[in-house]
């Protein structure tokens, strides 16, 4: 979903760069704030993990592909704010070392496929606690979390690419959204599959490291 | 199990995947690719000019003759270096 320089206009890439650069701001002071030693190995692990799952492209319908993103992956384990720093990480990376995704599309990319997904999977989590007490952040609710939450932020990121595109005045929002959800709503099982995974594993080694998890909570507070 | 441990074997699965996986991995366009042909906006994409000389353009380390091998080694060394960002970051912002 990396999109190139050129898709949007200077007026969108500016519009979607400040509130992405004000997320990337905002995680690393609350990184600052609350990152522990166990999860300074884990935010270098997970940003590692979903640029490598980045990089393996399924088969979707039609002769397209499809690849994880790892927002909600990363919200899960490192908290909104953190995943959205990772994402960052992640797309920089990719944008000057191996040419994809744009420069100047840069914030844009980080708010699609970083930002708004992990946004949506936080809200999530706390919905999920504050619905169903402390059963919210059991591992069974947990993992539900995390497969539709990692769904819900590749559809978001869609639309959210489809808007910019629209606004840019590239393609009709009539013509693109509509393409864009359908594609996403796809590629969203397989996030949702690769998601819960990797969260099922590492609850079932480490479950102290993950941020939703409640026996984490107390070095959280 | 102990972080350390943890880390080892989560960046070695990491490292695995990208190295071992990334060469069999679909060569289809993604997503927003298919929708950009599909809808006639593909051609407005362009590389900016410090891409031109991305060292690892297109995921594949230039100079290496085997398609597949360029793939590994740029999934082998791209994980390594985003571990070794994202470590970085993490260890700065602390301070």
């Amino acid at each position: 979903m990396h999109i190139p320089d050129g898709f949007l206009s200077p007026e969108v890439a500016a519009a979607c760069a400040v509130p992405a650069a004000g997320a990337v701001a905002y995680g690393l002071r609350r990184a600052n704030r609350e990152l522990d030693e166990r999860r300074v190995p884990l935010l270098g692990v997970t940003a590692a993990f979903v640029f490598a799952a980045q990089m393996l492209n399924f088969p979707v319908a039609g002769g397209t592909s499809g690849h994880f993103l790892g927002a909600a992956l990363a919200a899960i384990l490192l908290g909104p704010w953190l995943a959205g720093l990772v994402l960052s990480v992640v797309l920089i990376a990719q944008a000057f070392v191996f040419a994809d995704g744009g420069i100047t599309a840069l914030g844009a990319n980080v708010l699609n496929m970083g930002v708004v997904g992990a946004l949506v999977v936080g809200g999530l989590m706390v919905a999920a606690r504050k619905v169903l007490g402390r059963v919210g952040s059991s591992r069974g609710v947990l993992l539900a979390v995390a497969g539709a939450g990692a769904w819900l932020a590749v559809v978001a990121g869609a639309a959210a690419t489809a808007v910019e595109l629209a606004i840019s005045g590239t393609v009709p929002l009539g013509t693109v959204l509509p393409a864009m959800l359908g594609v996403h709503m796809l590629i969203g099982v397989g996030e949702a599959a690769i998601t819960v995974a990797a969260v099922s594993a590492v609850l079932s080694t480490r479950p102290d490291v993950v941020r939703a998890f409640p026996v984490s909570q107390g070095a959280m507070a | 199990m102990r972080m350390r441990w943890f880390t080892i074997l989560a960046l070695a699965l990491a490292i695995g995947l990208a190295t071992a996986a990334s060469p069999f991995a679909s060569a289809s366009p993604d997503g927003l690719e298919r929708v950009a042909a599909d809808k006639a906006f593909l051609d407005s994409g362009r590389l900016a000019n410090v891409q031109e000389q991305a060292p690892v353009a297109d995921y594949a380390v230039p100079g290496v003759g085997d398609a597949r091998v360029a793939t590994a080694l740029a999934g082998f060394a791209g994980t390594l270096v985003v571990f070794a960002l994202g470590w970085g970051v993490a260890t700065v912002v602390r301070r």
